[in-house]
């Protein structure tokens, strides 16, 4: 059956229920997130030393890591924006740009961590590395899972924009939303960690 | 078919205004970037260090929330929703935390 | 703009012929996309779990009205690592206290109270064909699913389920076996699925709502599930983040919750330390404070549906009921550290909690007031919903006046981790929210089946559970002002000050066994009357709401026209009208 607005704007609200879904679900990973925030607050506040974050992080392999995730957000959106415009080839290299940053970033990620646990620095070695690795590893884990994402609407699920393009715009828009979240909360898990 | 190839070329146009705002914003961001790591390097008292870090950040986030996201034209219920949960994700970050300022007279 | 919707009209209209083909038994009863599939799968497995739950209590009464005594039969089956000889060993005792907790609250009340009410009735309230997000509301249900198979498969693990209190309370839990790490992954499929399910009752209540029918005219029914989404939506994930860090601690070795200094069973830690143990308290309370209002509205909207069809009258003060909802909702997120008084905190900020706390009760006896305003001059019918909604009001009266010495942190100190606090939430809880469960169940049954329940079989259920459950919780209050402290496997029988009262535990003991005899006719009643109830048509209740306009049970789709709301929910006894009621729904 039809849901009513799933594509069409409702008069009243001016949305479509995919837009209103996809911030509603953003709302609680701001949520999430927030927790582990809190507890990094609590954490470091209660503790009699706290490393200063570029003691034990790799900060000019972050700071890369950043650019790359910024530069992925960028290609996101401009995935969208051809998709608004009506060509479908542009919408594919941005798309697929935005999957390989992604890539990219995952690879570094794993450079990062395998070097830590080379040096002997688990999550169990002290509060610091335990926060770090809990929140990076949750943002990593929405990194893969944005990625699956735009690999299904670059590849498999590309196909809808022959048969209903309006609504295959509207949901690369959503999951364009998530993927921006996701470099938002890296935008200030960087400093919180790496920096300060 | 006419007034949807109009209504598609006035959009077309749009979006060309959005993309050099997007490569704007993008610029930005990677300015940004680069000065709060140069910022870290000169190692600021903590309270400064983390006052300052959190500053750019919050402008970065903005940057990207308000033109990658399209928060700026968003519409009210949107503003609502993420208004109620700026205040409850500020509750969660501020009360453990000042309750454990207060002092527990159990260490 | 419009040429996209007419192309956009072609589209679906391929797509409705396409599902008027037959779909078969799993696509359609199993793995179904259809909101009403879905609220009875939740429903029933809900009210499964209510009883496995209530069975898990009832074993425990045994202990607490017999301690030590060898229980014939039951005893035997359980084993010897449960119950050598049939006498209960100490953390059997604390599985299914921790576990009844968890299952009842996770797995039983929630699950039937949003996940069954709002998903089967929400959508027919608001005059939709569905939920904005069938395949989503399948998901959170298969996610509650998995959630419920862990929790019941951690029974089976080496050390039995999880025994740390369904608030899992650090360190105790960090060191507790491993039941306990099932316990952290059914949470996050648990959470899961409310929050998936937030989601989609949100962007439906807001999109698909019929044409005329504005907020103001929503049924105090449909409020009551809206702020329940948004409380399950945004004081959740920090639970979820908390379950995260103690599977960290548990699994990884991390100190999240391990202090510096912190000794165990004589050996001092070898972790790292440096955690805080009161974060996890924090964490959990910041969702499980907002959680007691996610158990207590959607019953409050059911009784208030009832109440208004069954006096013939307006809800009285229904503007104040909804700005009181929409009030409490937000004041539920401030208040949680009324359940850390005792651990230590300043007074400043244990004055800053009990005061938002004071000021929550004000809302709350707002709602009830109404509701017990909304009588005055009724002409009441007495059938079975009504009467557990009536029975509501006095029990949820007594359940919040009870919770007010709790919530003032000098009064929490006698009484905080007694029986007292057993007795204030049960009563919210038991004659409260599941009355108001129970109520829905006899109301909507016509609606979701075409047939009625039994109304004598219904008077005796009510009768007999409004008695048995003042017998068990009433004694709770003197058993907690005595001093007798919750979770105490033998109810307090060491202790010296507690001989005056323990016999107070046989009576709830034998309160909550005699409860379980007067589910019988309900269990019997319910299932009867699917196939044999007597055949109704598709508003028995001559009720207002635009529910009542669909076919009983709903097709596929929900109504043969497209709904439309003409004005407000309860327009019962209009002056001039031709019957005793005029319905949202008729022009």
């Amino acid at each position: 059956m039809d849901i009513p607005y799933t594509v069409e704007l409702r008069r009243d609200t001016g949305l479509n229920n995919g837009k209103i879904g996809i911030w509603l679900f953003l709302a609680s990973e701001v949520m999430l997130f927030g927790a582990l925030f809190a507890t990094y607050i609590l954490l470091r506040t209660g503790a009699q030393t706290w490393p200063r974050g570029d003691t034990i992080l790799n900060v000019p392999l972050a700071t890369f890591n950043t650019i790359v995730l910024i530069s992925s957000s960028v290609t996101m959106v401009m995935a969208w924006a051809s998709l608004m415009r009506g060509r479908f080839g542009t919408f594919r290299l941005y798309m697929g740009g935005t999957v390989l940053l992604g890539f990219v970033f995952l690879v570094v990620k794993y450079f990062e961590y395998s070097h830590k646990f080379h040096d002997g620095l688990f999550p169990s070695t002290n509060n610091f590395l335990a926060i770090y690795f809990t929140l990076t590893g949750l943002h990593m884990l929405h990194v893969m899972g944005g990625m699956a994402v735009n690999a299904y609407f670059w590849g498999p699920g590309a196909k809808q924009w022959k048969t209903d393009p309006a609504w295959f715009t509207n949901r690369v828009e959503n999951s364009g939303l998530f993927w921006h979240f996701v470099d938002l909360v890296w935008i200030f898990l960087f400093p919180t960690l790496y920096l300060l | 078919m006419t007034s949807d190839h109009a209504a598609a070329s006035d959009h077309a146009a749009d979006i060309d205004k959005h993309v050099r705002i997007y490569i704007t914003v993008f610029v930005t961001l990677m300015v940004l970037t680069i000065i709060t790591v140069l910022i870290a390097r000169v190692h600021l008292p903590i309270p400064i260090a983390i006052s300052v870090a959190m500053l750019v950040a919050i402008i970065k986030g903005s940057l990207v929330a308000c033109y990658f996201m399209h928060l700026i034209s968003e519409k009210k219920l949107i503003y609502a929703v993420l208004g109620l949960t700026l205040a409850f994700f500020v509750v969660l970050l501020a009360l453990p935390a000042l309750t454990h300022a207060d002092g527990y007279w159990i260490h | 703009m419009s040429e996209h919707a007419a192309v956009a009209g072609a589209k679906p209209h391929a797509a409705h012929e396409a599902h008027h083909e037959e779909l078969g038994f799993w696509r359609k009863y199993v793995f179904s996309v259809d909101h009403k599939v879905i609220g009875i799968q939740y429903a029933v497995t809900g009210l499964l779990f209510l009883f496995f739950g209530f069975s898990l209590m009832m074993l425990m009464r045994w202990q607490l009205a017999y301690p030590g005594a060898a229980l014939p039969l039951l005893g035997r089956i359980l084993g010897e690592s449960r119950m050598p000889g049939g006498t209960m060993l100490p953390e059997f005792y604390n599985e299914l206290g921790a576990m009844h907790g968890t299952i009842m609250v996770f797995l039983g009340v929630v699950p039937l109270a949003v996940g069954g009410f709002g998903n089967f009735v929400l959508p027919l309230q608001i005059g939709a064909p569905d939920m904005a997000f069938p395949r989503l509301n399948m998901l959170s249900y298969w996610s509650f699913f998995l959630g419920g198979v862990t929790m019941l498969a951690s029974f089976f693990a080496p050390g039995g389920a999880a025994q740390s209190g369904w608030t899992s309370y650090t360190p105790l839990s960090v060191y507790a076996s491993s039941g306990q790490t099932w316990w952290l992954i059914g949470m996050v499929f648990l959470i899961t699925s409310s929050l998936l399910g937030a989601i989609n009752f949100i962007t439906t209540t807001i999109q698909l709502r019929a044409k005329g029918l504005t907020f103001m005219r929503f049924p105090f029914f449909v409020w009551a599930q809206l702020v329940t989404a948004f409380l399950l939506l945004l004081a959740f994930p920090p639970l979820e983040a908390a379950a995260v860090l103690q599977l960290m601690d548990r699994v990884a070795g991390t100190s999240f919750f391990l202090p510096t200094g912190l000794v165990v069973s004589g050996q001092p830690l070898t972790n790292a330390g440096g955690g805080n143990t009161l974060l996890w308290q924090h964490l959990f309370w910041f969702l499980a404070h907002p959680e007691v209002y996610v158990l207590i509205l959607p019953a409050m909207g059911i009784v208030a549906e009832i109440i208004a069809n069954n006096t013939r009258k307006p809800l009285w003060g229904y503007r104040s009921m909804v700005y009181s909802l929409v009030f409490l909702g937000f004041m539920s997120f401030i208040v949680w550290a009324h359940h850390m008084f005792m651990t230590g905190m300043g007074t400043a900020m244990a004055a800053f909690f009990q005061t938002t706390t004071m000021i929550i009760s004000i809302p709350s006896v707002v709602i009830l007031t109404a509701l017990i305003l909304s009588l005055w001059g009724g002409s009441i019918r007495f059938n079975t919903p009504m009467l557990f909604a009536l029975g509501f009001l006095p029990m949820f009266g007594i359940g919040g006046l009870t919770g007010l010495p709790l919530g003032l942190n000098v009064a929490d100190i006698p009484l905080h981790d007694t029986y007292y606090v057993i007795g204030h939430f049960h009563y919210v809880v038991a004659p409260g929210t599941i009355f108001g469960l129970f109520a829905g169940v006899y109301f909507w049954f016509p609606k979701a089946t075409g047939r009625r329940m039994n109304e004598t079989l219904g008077v005796i259920h009510f009768i007999g559970s409004f008695i048995c459950m003042n017998v068990i919780f009433m004694p709770m209050f003197l058993l907690g002002m005595a001093g007798v402290s919750r979770r105490l496997y033998d109810g307090g029988a060491a202790y010296d000050f507690a001989q005056p009262v323990l016999h107070l535990n046989v009576v709830s003991s034998w309160g909550a066994w005699m409860l379980a005899l007067f589910q019988l006719p309900f269990i019997f009643n319910f299932f009867w009357s699917i196939w044999k109830g007597a055949r109704t048509e598709e508003n028995p209740w001559h009720a207002t709401t635009l529910e009542w306009a669909a076919p009983s049970p709903p097709p596929h789709g929900n109504f043969l026209q497209v709904p439309q709301a003409y004005r407000g929910p309860y327009e019962y006894s209009v002056p001039g009208a031709a019957k005793d009621f005029v319905p949202q729904y008729e022009a």
